[in-house]
């Protein structure tokens, strides 16, 4: 199994340490020697929230270098492309959700919001395949994070882990009716997977 | 995992994928430690949510939250003298306040051990500094291990308590943000829980000198520092520093996580050339002399690879000076040496300058587009965004001073509020305020500060304040709990963390100081705060406004997990609104969003619908769902 390196990013209260831990549990159950970090800091809901996930058997340190991600998963729009730009490698992929949580300067009116189209273009100059999502009429937006990780598995792009080693990972981390609306929407979202061509 | 609890007491071996900070735990437990002591802090407060995860009544220890860092220091240690292993935990600049108690702790005899683990900060993730706490293990004499990973946490922690238990002494656990957050599998040994421990005080004043006073100091001195040369020996005996790789003429020494950024970035040497070797120290205090006097007699050249301060590099250039070593030693360079954590890319950096032939230049940064920042914030919905709203307009726009202390309303010196311009530590703001005020006849000084600051050292800087006349008046934002750190319970809250207990209120203490002018107003009611506000600036000499309310996130958290529980939101009336733009700019709530037409809309991901900026609409345009307009 080569090493692959996993960065996460969002906003304090998006459930990017759910997400997080699930990835991480699965990709041990898919037999990866796996490490991860969150990065938290002073993060009140608003504030930014990161997470590394790093596999492989010659990983040290749970901290991916900068460059050193093969997919940044974003589940903000601008933490999308500050995450890609930051830690992405050339070629890597981007997959994020696509809502937006105004920064501070966008709501004092003296910054401009990033668009998909910003979000393009910065990532077509590096070679970095942009996977955007929503999920309409989403009973709870803290399940945004499990409408991306079945995308993860949608578009394979979570190396050997597999939608199974997520539901397994699911079920070490939540329980009763949070398990059961997450694993509903996860298997949805995978039920998509096997009927696409 | 689910049952954390259930997980922490299994019997069997077993693995498990934790963070450092449960991984220590675990420790705890297998290792017979019987008390633990806080005070929440970053990167810390994980552990303490590990230890309540295990149900009270289950709990091979016992834990408590204390009100300071300096308290909790003293009930583990006046646990330790009675016998029993004791653990104390904070964050960095914890053991600033807890100093004048912990600097004692080597000229004690802790007869059941006593463990004192460290979450400090390189790189200030969530401190007001990076301070190197190593400084203080010399200045008191007190070895200091350092994991570099949650495997390490588990495994230094049984190494410390062991030797704290056999050397009746306290020792440092000394772990860094990354090391207490890293997650991995670690393997965990069984765990024999004991028929029945031995809860007999133990306390002996013969055992050692325990009044160090005057002449009665020295002999308890000559044995911290005898102490010392054991503890080096024992280490050194265990094999816990580490030589990773043969390596040939170069070589680096360094511990904790900073190791594994080194074998990070040394593993991209080519097969070609000569990797340095590794000299990975368990313990870099007492300096572990027979391993480097070793490494470096082998090399020409070693690097000091040290996150912070140049601590060992000093001493071990001292030790090749003393065993007339001529091996080079390349110490820090330049000032960013001594700052920020020590990241793969950090390391990079420096082993780069050191070393050009082997490590190659880091990657220049591609060209980015700027992405707005997004500092850290008061939650939607946050009383303290309410509270500084009104506060601010009882000041006088030419000159209040406002001073910070630590705790969530720490953020409110942002923009756009600009409350609380200075900032020490915990509990500073009424002593710096007292300073303000003095010769001051034209700036009134507003000073804030939080209820669970307010016990653990707020206390005597109100004291001095009423002690000495001074002029000026302190918000206090009581919202019931230590917000900043994740809602652990303090001494106001009715709660400990072992269950329910009588609240020791805040006005009342205030009262029982003698604070004549009290003022007292719910967070939530904008307009009366602004006119208290008025009216306690008016005061000569100290005054007090009570802004309470319970923490809004907590609350709504709560709230959630009732049945029947129903969101509340509020709403823009767009044909009421004249976009003044003063719920997004002003009052600047981070659930409302402005679009590039210049119009404003709620945005319901984050909205909590506490409707405190339903006051603040000049036109009156907003108003929780369900209703028409709102209220001017």
């Amino acid at each position: 199994m080569n090493p692959f390196a996993i960065y996460l990013c969002g906003v304090g209260g998006q459930g990017i340490g759910l997400l997080s831990e699930i990835l991480l549990r699965a990709a041990d159950y898919a037999g990866y020697v796996a490490k991860a970090v969150d990065t938290h800091g002073l993060a009140q809901r608003g504030g930014v929230v990161v997470s590394h996930i790093r596999l492989g058997e010659t990983v040290h340190t749970p901290l991916i270098p900068a460059y050193g991600a093969d997919l940044v998963v974003g589940l903000e729009r601008h933490e999308a492309l500050r995450g890609a730009q930051a830690m992405l490698r050339d070629g890597g992929a981007l997959v994020y959700f696509d809502t937006v949580l105004q920064p501070l300067g966008v709501r004092l009116g003296t910054e401009a919001e990033i668009t998909n189209a910003d979000v393009d273009r910065a990532c077509a100059s590096r070679g970095i395949a942009v996977h955007r999502m929503t999920c309409p009429n989403l009973a709870d937006p803290r399940m945004q994070n499990i409408v991306v990780l079945g995308h993860l598995h949608l578009l394979g792009l979570v190396g050997e882990v597999t939608a199974e080693h997520s539901l397994r990972a699911m079920d070490d981390l939540l329980e009763g009716p949070v398990l059961a609306a997450n694993v509903g929407l996860f298997r949805s979202i995978a039920a998509t997977a096997r009927q696409a061509p | 995992m689910k049952n954390m609890g259930g997980m922490l007491l299994t019997t069997t071996p077993f693995s498990e994928i934790v963070m450092g900070n449960t991984a220590l735990v675990r420790a705890m437990v297998e290792a017979g430690t019987r008390v633990v002591t806080s005070y929440p802090g970053s990167p810390t407060p994980e552990i303490a949510i590990a230890i309540q995860s295990i149900p009270a009544d289950r709990r091979p220890f016992y834990f408590e939250f204390s009100t300071n860092e300096k308290v909790a220091a003293e009930v583990a240690f006046g646990a330790s003298i009675n016998g029993h292993l004791a653990t104390v935990f904070f964050k960095s600049v914890g053991l600033n306040v807890a100093a004048d108690t912990f600097v004692q702790f080597s000229l004690m005899h802790c007869l059941g051990g006593l463990v004192v683990v460290l979450g400090d900060d390189p790189g200030a993730n969530s401190s007001q500094n990076e301070q190197d706490n190593r400084h203080y293990a010399r200045m008191s004499y007190t070895p200091v291990l350092e994991p570099a990973n949650p495997t390490e946490v588990y495994e230094y922690y049984l190494e410390a308590a062991n030797l704290a238990r056999t050397t009746a002494k306290a020792i440092i656990l000394r772990l860094t943000t990354h090391v207490c957050h890293a997650k991995e599998r670690v393997a965990f040994r069984g765990w024999n829980p004991p028929a029945a421990y031995d809860d007999r005080p133990r306390f002996d004043p013969g055992l050692g000198s325990y009044i160090p006073i005057t002449a009665r100091v020295f002999a308890p001195k000559r044995e911290a520092l005898a102490a010392l040369g054991r503890v080096e020996r024992w280490v050194d005996e265990r094999g816990l520093h580490r030589v990773i790789g043969n390596g040939g003429e170069r070589g680096l020494i360094t511990s904790g996580m900073v190791a594994l950024s080194a074998q990070e970035v040394l593993a991209e040497v080519p097969e070609t050339l000569e990797k340095p070797a590794i000299l990975k120290l368990a313990m870099p205090y007492p300096l572990p002399v027979r391993a480097i006097a070793e490494f470096l007699a082998a090399r020409r050249e070693v690097k000091i690879l040290e996150e912070l301060d140049d601590n060992l590099e000093k001493e071990i250039k001292a030790l090749a000076y003393d065993q007339g070593l001529a091996t080079r030693i390349v110490g820090k360079g330049e000032l960013d040496d001594w700052v920020g954590e020590y990241t793969p890319d950090k390391v990079r950096a420096i082993l780069h300058r050191t070393w050009p032939d082997l490590v190659p230049a880091p990657r220049v940064a591609a060209t980015a587009m700027p992405v707005p920042l997004r500092p850290a914030q008061m939650c939607p919905g946050c009383g303290h965004r309410s509270a500084f709203h009104a506060i601010k307009q009882a000041l006088p726009a030419d000159g209040a001073i406002t001073v910070a202390d630590i705790g969530c309303h720490t953020l409110g010196f942002q923009e756009p509020y600009r409350m609380g311009e200075v900032l020490l530590c915990m509990g500073a703001s009424t002593g710096i305020g007292s300073g303000l005020a003095l010769f001051n006849r034209s700036r009134p000084v507003v000073a804030f500060l939080g209820d669970s600051t307010f016990f653990h050292a707020g206390l005597p800087g109100i004291v001095n304040a009423l002690f000495n006349r001074h002029n000026l008046t302190l918000v206090l934002m009581e919202n019931g709990t230590t917000a900043m750190t994740g809602h652990q319970e303090h001494a106001a809250s009715g709660r400990n963390a072992n269950g329910p207990v009588d609240a020791i209120p805040v006005r009342r203490v205030l009262e029982g100081l003698g604070v004549r002018n009290i003022f007292e107003v719910d967070t939530y009611r904008q307009k009366e705060l602004t006119e208290l506000m008025r009216q306690a600036l008016a005061q000569e000499g100290f005054s007090v406004v009570i802004a309470r309310h319970p923490c809004m996130l907590l609350f709504t958290r709560n709230q959630r997990r009732k049945s029947g529980y129903q969101a509340r939101h509020v709403h823009i009336d767009q044909a009421t609104c004249a976009r003044i733009h003063t719920c997004v700019q002003t009052f600047a709530c981070p659930s409302f969003s402005r679009a590039a037409d210049g119009s404003v809309s709620v945005n319901p991901e984050l909205c909590i619908g506490d409707g405190s900026c339903i006051q603040t609409c000049p036109t009156g345009a907003i108003a929780r769902d369900g209703q028409e307009g709102g209220t001017p």
